[in-house]
Order: C-alpha cells, then sequence, then structure tokens
C-alpha cells in the first residue's frame, strides 16, 4: 500500500508514421496506465519520433526463454516450402 | 557451431569470440554481470548527476535561444539516465536499489560533475569537453558486448549529437567577444582542460580491471587509446577559436601522428574520486533532497494507481 | 486616446509574459522532480511556454517596429515592465504547489487559446492554434496529478488541497480585463473573457471532483497584474533570469 519507489516497468511502442507496425523503442517506469503514457510521450517522442504510443505493463509480456531455442525455432529450419522462393516458375513467367 | 549441448560458459565465450551480443537471458559469467552493473549504473548515475552543474546555469541563461537549448539538453540528460537504468535494470537490480547504491556512496559517479560551474563559459566547456570526451568514449561502447547497453549507447549517441556543438558555439563566441566574455571562455577552459582528460580514467597499466572489461568486449578501447582520441581531436577545435590548452609539454608528435600531452595529477584524481572534490557533498545531498521531496508524491500515484490501474 | 496597435501591444505583453514567468519556474524543477519521468516532463512543458513566449516577443517586436529582439523583452525590462498574472510568478514550493498552480492555470490557457483561435487578427490565431495543442496535453498532465494527489494517500490529499486553496485568490486575476483589452475584446482580436471563466469553472469543478477535492469558496482576490503590480517573489526571479544581460549590457551571447 502506497510505497515510495518509482513505480513499473512498461514497454513502450512508437509508430513512427501512419501505415508502419508499432515498434518497441524502450521503456518507461510509472504509477499506472495514464502516467504510463504520458511518460512514455515525454521520454520517447521529444523529437517526433511518432504518431501513436501503445505502453504494455512489463510483468503482462509472456517471453520465450533462451533455453528453448531450439525447440521453439529449429522446427522452422526444414520448411523452405513457406518462402515463395523455394518454387520453380516456367521460364518466361511474369507477375507471378 | 551454436547448438544444445554447448555449456552456458562455453556459448557465451563463443558469443564473446564471435562479436555476438549477450542478452539479457544468457548465462554470464558472475563477474561480467557484476562488472556491467557497476558500469552501466555508474554511466546512469554520471548522467543524472551530470544535470546539475549545467542546471545551475538554465534560470540564468544570458538569452531564450541559450536557455531553451540548455534545458533541452540537460532533459536529454535525464532520458539517457533513464535509457541507462533501464538497460541496467535487464541484469536484475532495480532502479530503485540503483538510486540507493548511488544515494549511500556505494556507487560512484564521472567525478567531473564535482567540479563546479562558474560563468556562463562553463556552460560552454562542459559541451564542448565534458560531453566531447563521454562522446567518445560512448561511440566506442556502441559496439560493447551487452546487447542492451550496446542499444542504449547507439540511442544515446544519436541524441547527443548537437550537445557538443552547443558548447562548442558558446565557447566560439565568447572567445570572439567582449574583453570579459574572452578571459571567462579561457577560465572555463582551464579549470576543466585536466578534469575532462582525467575523465577517461586512469592509466591503462594503473586500471586493474581494464583487462577483464577488454576480454568481455565490454570495453572495446582502452583508456589511453580514448583520451588520446579526444585530445587529438580536441586541440585544433581550441586553436581555431583562439583559446589555448593549459598544458606546456602539449605538443604535435609528428612520429605518433598524435599529440604528446603532460601527465595529469593523480593525486587530485583520486582524492575527487574519494569524495573531496569541491561538490560531491552538494551534488549527493541535491539528490537526496530531492529524492526525499518526492515521497509524498511517488506513494501517494502508487496508492491511486492500486485503486485506479 | 488609444490605439488598436497600443491595446494590442499591451495584450501581447500580458500574453508573452504569462508564458515567460511560467517557463521560468517550471524550468526550476529540472533535476528535482519525484521521479525521473516526471523531471522530463516538467521540463518538456517549460520548453512549451518559452517557445510561446519567443513567438509572441518576436512579434511584438514587429507590432513595436522597434528593432526590439525577443531577449529584449525577457532581460531589459523591469518588475513594473512585467504583465503577467500574479498566479504564474508564485513560487514553486512543493511538487503540490507546482501542480496546483500549473493545473489552475493551464485550463485557463487552455480556454483561453481555445477562443483565442476565433481572433480575427491573423498571428494571434495562429499563435493560439499551435499553442492550444501544447496546452491541451499541460491541463491533461496537471489535470491527472490533481487527481492522482487528490484520490492518493491521505497526506497527499491535505497537501494538494491546501495548494489549490493558497492559490485560490491568485485566479481571478487571471480573468481580469482593462480598458485596452476590453477594446480588443470588442474589435474581435482578444477573446472574451466571461465566457472563458465560465468554461475555466467547468473544468476545474470537473478535475476536482474527479480528485475527491473541494472547491474553495471565491473571497477576496489579488490583482494588480495588468498595472505591473506585482508580488515581491517577481523581482527575484528576474533578478536570476536577468543577471547576465545586466551585468554585461555590451556583450552578445
Amino acid at each position: 500500500m502506497s510505497e515510495d519507489n518509482q513505480g513499473q516497468v512498461w514497454e513502450v511502442f512508437v509508430q513512427a508514421k501512419p501505415g508502419l507496425a508499432h515498434k518497441h523503442v524502450g521503456n518507461v517506469q510509472a504509477m499506472g496506465r495514464e502516467m504510463a503514457l504520458q511518460n512514455a510521450r515525454d521520454m520517447y517522442v521529444r523529437r517526433k519520433e511518432g504518431i501513436s504510443i501503445w505502453v504494455v505493463k512489463f510483468e503482462n509480456i509472456v517471453a520465450s526463454s533462451p533455453e528453448e531455442i531450439g525447440a521453439f525455432f529449429d522446427p522452422m529450419d526444414d520448411k523452405a516450402y513457406r518462402q515463395a522462393t523455394y518454387y520453380k516458375m516456367p521460364e518466361g513467367a511474369k507477375h507471378i | 557451431m551454436e547448438n544444445a549441448t554447448m555449456t552456458g560458459q562455453e556459448l557465451f565465450d563463443h558469443k564473446i569470440e564471435n562479436d555476438l551480443k549477450i542478452e539479457p537471458k544468457d548465462w554470464m559469467p558472475d563477474d561480467y554481470r557484476k562488472h556491467l552493473q557497476r558500469q552501466m549504473s555508474q554511466h546512469a548515475h554520471s548522467e543524472i548527476i551530470g544535470m546539475q552543474p549545467e542546471g545551475n546555469w538554465i534560470l540564468r541563461a544570458p538569452s531564450l535561444r541559450a536557455k531553451v537549448i540548455l534545458l533541452a539538453k540537460v532533459q536529454d540528460e535525464a532520458g539517457h539516465g533513464q535509457y541507462l537504468y533501464s538497460a541496467a535494470e535487464t541484469l536484475g537490480k532495480t532502479r530503485d536499489e540503483f538510486i540507493e547504491e548511488l544515494q549511500s556512496g556505494k556507487a560512484k559517479y564521472s567525478s567531473i560533475f564535482n567540479y563546479p560551474t562558474l560563468s556562463w563559459a562553463d556552460m560552454g566547456a562542459v559541451g564542448w569537453l565534458v560531453d566531447g570526451a563521454a562522446i567518445v568514449n560512448q561511440v566506442s561502447l556502441q559496439r560493447t558486448s551487452y546487447g542492451p547497453y550496446s542499444r542504449a549507447m547507439v540511442k544515446i549517441c544519436k541524441e547527443e549529437s548537437f550537445h557538443q556543438r552547443q558548447g562548442y558555439e558558446i565557447m566560439a563566441h565568447m572567445a570572439r567577444g567582449t574583453e570579459e566574455q574572452k578571459a571567462m571562455a579561457q577560465d572555463a577552459l582551464n579549470r576543466f582542460w585536466w578534469p575532462s582528460i582525467m575523465m577517461f580514467g586512469p592509466h591503462d597499466g594503473d586500471s586493474p580491471r581494464t583487462g577483464n572489461a577488454m576480454m568481455w568486449k565490454i570495453k572495446r578501447e582502452t583508456n589511453d587509446d580514448l583520451r588520446q582520441q579526444f585530445i587529438d581531436k580536441t586541440v585544433g577545435q581550441a586553436e581555431l577559436i583562439g583559446l589555448t590548452i593549459p598544458d606546456p609539454d602539449l605538443k604535435w608528435n609528428e612520429e605518433r601522428g598524435s599529440y604528446d600531452f603532460g601527465e595529469m595529477d593523480w593525486d587530485h584524481f583520486w582524492d575527487v574520486v574519494k569524495g573531496n572534490g569541491p561538490c560531491n557533498k552538494q551534488r549527493i545531498k541535491h539528490h537526496i533532497d530531492a529524492h526525499e521531496n518526492g515521497s509524498w508524491v511517488r506513494k501517494a500515484a502508487n496508492a491511486y494507481a492500486e485503486k485506479n490501474g | 486616446m488609444m490605439t488598436q496597435n497600443e491595446n494590442l501591444i499591451h495584450f501581447l505583453f500580458r500574453l508573452g509574459d504569462n508564458s515567460l514567468i511560467l517557463g521560468q519556474r517550471l524550468a526550476e524543477w529540472c533535476s528535482k522532480g519525484p521521479t525521473l519521468e516526471e523531471d522530463v516532463a516538467l521540463t518538456n512543458i517549460s520548453l512549451d511556454n518559452f517557445g510561446q513566449a519567443r513567438m509572441i516577443f518576436s512579434h511584438l517586436a514587429e507590432v513595436e517596429n522597434n528593432r526590439k529582439t525577443e531577449d529584449d523583452y525577457a532581460f531589459r525590462r523591469n518588475e513594473r515592465e512585467f504583465y503577467n498574472a500574479l498566479i504564474v510568478e508564485r513560487p514553486i514550493g512543493h511538487f503540490g504547489d507546482t501542480i496546483a498552480r500549473s493545473f489552475l492555470f493551464d485550463a485557463f490557457q487552455y480556454h483561453f487559446y481555445k477562443e483565442l483561435t476565433k481572433s480575427n487578427n491573423e498571428f494571434l490565431a495562429a499563435l493560439a492554434a499551435k499553442s492550444l495543442k501544447e496546452v491541451q496535453y499541460h491541463v491533461r498532465h496537471s489535470g491527472e496529478w490533481v487527481v492522482r494527489l487528490g484520490d492518493g494517500t491521505e497526506e497527499s490529499k491535505e497537501k494538494i488541497q491546501k495548494s489549490i486553496n493558497d492559490l485560490w485568490e491568485y485566479t481571478g486575476d487571471m480573468f481580469t480585463t482593462d480598458a485596452k483589452i476590453d477594446a480588443l475584446t470588442n474589435d474581435g482580436i482578444a477573446p472574451d473573457y466571461n465566457l472563458i471563466k465560465e468554461n475555466w469553472v467547468k473544468t476545474v469543478e470537473e478535475v476536482l471532483y474527479r480528485a475527491t477535492l473541494k472547491k474553495p469558496e471565491d473571497s477576496y482576490m489579488q490583482n494588480g497584474s495588468l498595472e505591473g503590480r506585482h508580488s515581491e517573489f517577481l523581482g527575484h526571479l528576474l533578478g536570476d533570469m536577468q543577471y547576465l544581460q545586466r551585468a554585461y549590457p555590451n556583450a552578445e551571447w
């Protein structure tokens, strides 16, 4: 109850221009959602870096861990058929 | 090759060897973690304490243009402190813990901020020399092996590009101003020159931690190399605006393609590190006072957030 | 006989000085904020205010056609030649005092600039459009803090309520007009201060309600700023701010 600390960590995502995806830019500490949003605005868009901000409380992010790197990502190694370059097109085929 | 059969240490060594970044959840040697925590928090504290000597002149800046530039610059320093605390937190300590270490004297910050800023020309000297020295160091640290630290440095270097120019502009302007302004500019250079070149730390031979830090690629260049780079690029800038660097031994060395320079006063350096600089106590007291005055505010904001999210 | 130009000059001093003095007060918070993020937030708002002041003083020099610069206006006038509202010169006090002042004044600025966008003076309308965006954020920032402090802990509630009570007697002066400004209002150049006051009261009541705070009763209101009569605090603020320009009158910076 009413602790004296710097608040919680919130990760900040900024959209630089319309049409682009929000990109992770860093984090801020804040007490509550509104303060997190305002702090993100004051810390990360002082130089007109963006037009939209998301903040997400760090504790709400679920992350994969380095120990799982094999199980999580290696199975994708042998699925080249997901890439367009995998397919042989007849000589002269256009617009495909 | 990275593979599942490698131990943590092997994977770490492999990454360092191949200039791959170490990330927060990766295994890392204890001493590597501790070294980084010390260096990064010290770096963050330096940004925060560094707000004070320049903050000393914001209210008295001599023009509105100078005022907004200085204010924006000091504000950037707060931002950079924030980036650095945030990067340092990935190693398992909170910002509150780092602040506690700063205020108790357990953690250090750059000694340069323990000197007073006595005239407006000092805003020039701080930007030109102190930020100039910091930038040499930070450019090098962009290649540091710890991912979050490296990324913070990239961001900081990008934003700091105007800081040194701002300082040099003040110096250049005052150096061609009235006699009084010129004297202020020279006096500021005289007072800030030696402390600035001591910002790079002791000679490599007297810097016990440099070995490990180089091996782990936390540091990419040694203290003496960085210092030489700084001196070589700064001498010409001083000459251009008609100011004299207060070192009688400063001389171009044709053979080395670098400047030779005089010996620094290391006894004085260690005195300041140990807490006996002109402003050590003042800087920490300022930080503690601000922190204590903010206590009821933080408590209120936390209480409100608990109720309302 | 007053000319419209003289009236406009008077009005521009009022606007420029409001922004300049508040900017200077907020700059005092640099390195003293309750959190690092808040330090940056307060100085951002300070920068917005200095930006407004510079824009206004530059225009003032054009209207006066006297070859003065923005710096002449900021650094070479005495206390009695400043026309900022009394509330902006109050000392920063503790964080609650600063937030209370900012909120009461930001809410005024917000409604003021909103009305000023309709001015038939081209410069004022453009200034208002630009500043309105800034001030909209300022009042959100200070308003949310009033709510947090009011609905935070018992200690914070007591403190912010006292800050608001203490500042209340300076709020009337924000809405004061004189013959010159009234003439500009009649000409469609300055906004209608009665309307601003009505809207201001609504905003203040809404925020204080959310903050579980009480709106003070209107009692005696301090005034005099439009005639350049200020508190003792302004002189000290100017003493710091103008020091270099006054000590070295022949130097350029």
